[in-house]
């Protein structure tokens, strides 16, 4: 048998390191393949085991997550994960990241990003039906965020409205540990009757394999292998391995792919995304535990003179594999010419467990399918917990400002803090006609409407999906561990601020290089944290993806991200419309704190930004006082009784009511008597708190509600200032202002 | 038996599905998806337009759509008389296909903006309109809304009552240069001359529920029952 071709590169070491694979992986190739691998097969070998596709260095600390639940209908290793909404229906969700290709091409590495994750979704034959994102930048003043951020948030916008998936939420926030990384994550969650989901594998020897939607160019060739990689200088020369996207082929193939779904063909289907066709039809044929067998001279082309190597290693967007039942070619490709789509057999299901590949009859390629997925090399890299945590965790001195106000006033302009309708604006979050809760709330909510899925509710009202996504990479830098836990227990708390009980959360991991003794023990850790806290919460990980590698070295300076475990949480809220406003609604209501009055100053916002300081331990999470807090929301929402419902995050109190004012109704209140020191009870970010405001006449039903939670009244909603008593007397109009000119400053 | 309502599909059209759903919730109208491949309409009472990215935009919004086979059948309809809706990627479809006076030009800060705009009604009655309030809340989605015409068309699209819906400020009240988008004379809408054929940017079937903050658009699936019934 003759693996070369006369476009292959003599394989030698350097050929090898150029790949990077490690001596000891390319010695298992080796001994694995009992012969020097095909340049075909090398290629092959470097983006199946780097970092991005093979999960090496996260493997073994991931399996540590809590995946099961009674909701969860499919956990991680699937194209996303889904979870039983009841009445026949799943909701299929996944977040992912692009944020290599982000910062070499902010437009065409965010549209990528939303065009792969929307695939993951639409692939299990869920119809997408919102997208959230989670975006990092770094300072708002360097003259690379303000390329940066107009450039990711058009693109992300450029895609997700041509697709007409609304954009319903998300969160931005600015660091100057992200200025030479930024940080690109999406999220879709689509609906779909839950015995019609469809899985990623290969089954049915004999079964064609087809490949659908646009044709294999060159772009995007090592993306995966960039993808694990630290940027340095030059990076912009890896602009080529950035993809290009082209969502009206992508809105063909949803629709196309949709359509197919209905009749019985399909066997398995799965997207091109890293590692496009190659880690396609090798984690096909893994699932269904079969081989594979390829002609890749037969895999549409747009590039003349594309060579085995190029066509397995491109990552051109807009495309899809399938095996379907033998017999049913014809029926499949008649619904994708319908759509000006093209489908065509590219293979077939084998039973030998190879991964077999031709080229004009010549074999290039013959692997063992699990050398390449689950006897992939796997790592428990070494860790240690970093020396400066030791003074980082611990709080010095802090003088207390004279006036308060002025503290609040410079909180409402900080850009994480600050209005984000400049970017919301600029994503369609209305299509589809579902979006009960808008973009800026604590958690969007998205209707499911009755019948839309063939679902019958049996009288148990309307459904509608709790949506959030939320990292506060600050707390996890300072303490991973209790820093992740308190992320998972306030997207639960955002969710039960709209009502919803939380179902399953996706995760988005973005470390710095794993390499390093320091960093995987940030990585561990905040596995370890994810892992207590979804337990307690019962919140399970369905799904999820890692990005490692997120520094940049500029001279002789390499520096890392904060530790940014991206996370993403739905939940279900049915029954009546929830009567809930973005704002105070009116004068006269009760406004009152629900949970413990709380001040802890440390890693709180208000310390790095008028302090200067990252310092202290993040706020810790009492599990059954979090839950019963949530229990206690999401019972006044479905009581109708409590028309504002607003969690405290950021900033802390002082923030969080002014954010109630910003519909031009003020408050007026009266922090209780207390030893604490007033800016750590006005800006402290402990978690387990919410503030409500009610009628007056109603806080005997209120408290009938919530149970043993604490309630303290603080004071009334009316006029036009922000008053806390004796510390803060400030005018809505200046907050206001504040809060709404940082971004269009910075960016317009 | 309730009238029929053609809803057009083209590759890339994304709200068609939306707008079916605002006409089926409207007493008396049905929806009916055609694609646009089809060459025979049928016969409808009504024939709309939705919003999208028909053919991705690649090329002038609206400008390869107005070129697919469906088309022939529109311009008969509307020629003959009938009822005719354009929304959003519908209208720049309408004036591409000549259907409709002037051009949608990229908003004037080159950003997509989607928000929920105050609308003034005015111009002649239509299908679509007659008897709407005099202002509207409806959101705006789009990337290319902003409406331009020559000076001699806008002299007969003002005096001949043929602006129908015209940007406001946040208060209600007109002003010059309240259209997010740039719109000359802050032009929202249009109607032909004849006032069969109707053009809009915003959106009504995303304000056709109270649960989506507003459910001022109803009133133009409400002025089509109306206007269908009294036929």
């Amino acid at each position: 048998m003759n693996r070369a071709l006369p476009t292959d590169l003599p394989i030698d070491d350097a050929l090898v390191k150029e790949h990077g694979l490690r001596e000891s992986e390319y010695a298992h190739a080796l001994k694995v393949l009992g012969r020097v691998p095909s340049y075909t097969e090398l290629g092959v070998l470097s983006v199946m085991w780097s970092e991005h596709c093979s999960y090496k260095s996260s493997r073994i600390h991931l399996k540590t997550l809590p995946t099961k639940g009674p909701n969860v209908l499919i956990g991680p290793g699937e194209n996303a994960g889904a979870v039983d909404l009841g009445d026949g229906l799943a909701a299929v969700f996944k977040m992912e990241s692009h944020n290599h290709p982000s910062f070499i091409e902010p437009y065409q590495g965010a549209a990528t990003g939303v065009g792969g994750i929307l695939r993951d979704v639409f692939t299990m034959g869920a119809r997408p039906v919102a997208n959230l994102n989670s975006l990092r930048f770094g300072s708002l003043d360097l003259p690379k965020t303000k390329q940066l951020v107009p450039g990711v948030v058009a693109g992300i916008g450029g895609y997700g409205n041509c697709m007409g998936i609304p954009t319903v939420g998300g969160e931005t926030r600015f660091h100057e540990s992200y200025n030479g990384n930024c940080l690109v994550n999406a999220f879709t969650v689509g609906v779909v009757a839950k015995d019609r989901i469809f899985l990623g594998t290969a089954a049915g020897v004999g079964n064609p394999i087809l490949y659908v939607g646009a044709a294999t160019g060159r772009d995007g060739i090592h993306g995966a292998t960039m993808a694990s990689e630290e940027f340095g200088e030059g990076t912009e020369e890896k602009r080529p391995t950035v993809q290009v996207g082209d969502p009206f082929m992508e809105k063909l193939l949803l629709e196309a792919c949709l359509e197919l779904m209905q009749e019985d063909c399909i066997v398995g289907i799965q997207d091109m995304g890293a590692a496009g066709l190659t880690s396609s039809s090798v984690e096909m044929a893994g699932r269904g535990g079969s081989g594979i067998v390829m002609d890749l001279d037969q895999v549409p082309m747009r590039e003349q003179g594309m060579t085995p190597y190029e066509v397995l290693l491109s990552e051109s967007q807009e495309r899809m594999l399938l095996v379907v039942r033998e017999g049913t070619q014809d029926q499949v490709k008649a619904i994708f010419e319908k759509w000006d789509l093209h489908a065509a057999v590219v293979g077939r299901v084998t039973q030998d467990g190879m991964w077999r590949c031709r080229w004009q009859g010549q074999e290039v390629a013959a692997m063992p399918v699990p050398l390449l997925t689950d006897e992939a090399p796997a790592y428990d890299r070494p860790q240690s917990r970093p020396t400066w945590l030791d003074e980082a965790q611990t709080l010095p001195e802090i003088p207390e400002p004279g006036d308060l106000g002025a503290v609040l006033l410079s909180l409402m302009a900080h850009p994480d803090v600050a209005d984000k309708s400049w970017i919301f604006r600029q994503y369609d979050h209305e299509v589809g006609t579902d979006t009960v809760v808008k973009p800026g709330a604590d958690a969007a909510l998205v209707r499911i409407k009755p019948g839309a899925f063939g679902q019958d509710d049996h009288g148990k009202g309307t459904k509608y999906l709790g949506l959030v996504a939320d990292c506060n990479g600050r707390h996890v830098y300072l303490d991973p561990a209790s820093g992740t836990a308190g992320q998972v227990a306030e997207a639960a708390r955002n969710l039960a601020c709209v009502g919803a009980v939380p179902l399953g959360l996706t995760d988005c991991l973005n470390f710095g290089n794993p390499e390093k003794p320091d960093i995987m023990w940030q990585f561990a850790q905040s596995i370890v944290g994810m892992g207590e806290a979804c337990r307690a919460m019962e919140v399970p990980v369905v799904s999820g993806n890692v990005s490692l590698y997120n520094e940049t070295t500029v001279g002789d300076t390499t520096s890392a991200i904060h530790p940014t475990p991206g996370l993403a949480m739905v939940g279900l809220y049915q029954g009546k419309l929830p009567q809930l406003n973005p704002t105070l609604p009116a004068a006269g209501l009760q406004i009152a704190l629900l949970g413990e009055l709380g001040a802890h100053l440390g890693a709180s916002i208000y310390l790095y930004h008028w302090h200067g300081l990252e310092r202290g331990m993040p706020p810790q999470v009492d599990y059954p006082s979090e839950r019963a807090l949530h229990t206690a929301l999401r019972a006044l929402v479905v009581s109708g009784e409590v028309p504002y419902l607003h969690d405290l995050s950021d900033g802390g109190l002082a923030v969080a009511l002014t954010e109630a004012c910003l519909g031009g109704v003020g408050a007026k209140v009266t922090l209780p008597q207390s030893t604490e020191r007033k800016d750590a009870l006005l800006f402290g970010e402990s978690h387990g708190r919410a503030i409500i405001a009610f009628e007056p006449s109603k806080l005997a039903q209120v408290q009938a509600l919530i149970g043993d939670v604490p309630l303290t009244l603080l004071g009334m909603s009316g006029g036009d200032r922000v008053v806390i008593d004796g510390l803060v007397d400030l005018p809505i109009s200046e907050l206001d202002q504040a809060w709404r000119n940082t971004l269009p400053e910075f960016l317009s | 038996m309730a009238f029929d309502v053609a809803v057009l599909t083209f590759p890339g059209s994304n709200c068609d599905a939306d707008l079916r759903w605002a006409v089926n919730n409207t007493p008396e109208l049905s929806a009916r998806a055609v694609w646009h491949k089809e060459t025979d309409l049928g016969a409808p009472d009504a024939v709309l337009l939705p919003g999208g990215f028909s053919y991705g935009d690649y090329l002038r919004c609206g400008a390869i759509a107005r070129f697919s086979p469906i088309m022939n059948a529109v311009m008969e309809f509307a020629n003959s008389g009938g009822p005719v809706l354009g929304i959003c990627n519908g209208f720049q479809v309408l004036t591409e296909a000549g259907l409709l006076p002037g051009a949608l030009l990229s908003n004037r800060d080159q950003k997509f903006i989607c928000e929920t705009v105050v609308l003034g009604k005015e111009g002649k009655d239509t299908a679509f309109t007659k008897g709407l309030p005099e202002t509207l809340r409806i959101p705006i989605a789009h990337h290319d809304g902003n409406f331009f015409a020559d000076q001699d068309t806008l002299d007969r699209l003002e005096g001949e009552g043929q602006v129908l819906f015209r940007y406001l400020n946040a208060q209600g009240e007109r002003q010059s240069g309240a259209a997010p988008n740039g719109s000359v004379h802050d032009i929202a809408g249009i109607c032909n001359a004849a006032g069969n054929v109707v053009g809009m940017m915003p959106h009504p079937e995303r304000a056709s529920d109270p649960a989506l903050g507003s459910a001022d658009g109803r009133a133009l699936f409400s002025a089509l029952q109306g206007f269908l019934e009294a036929k």
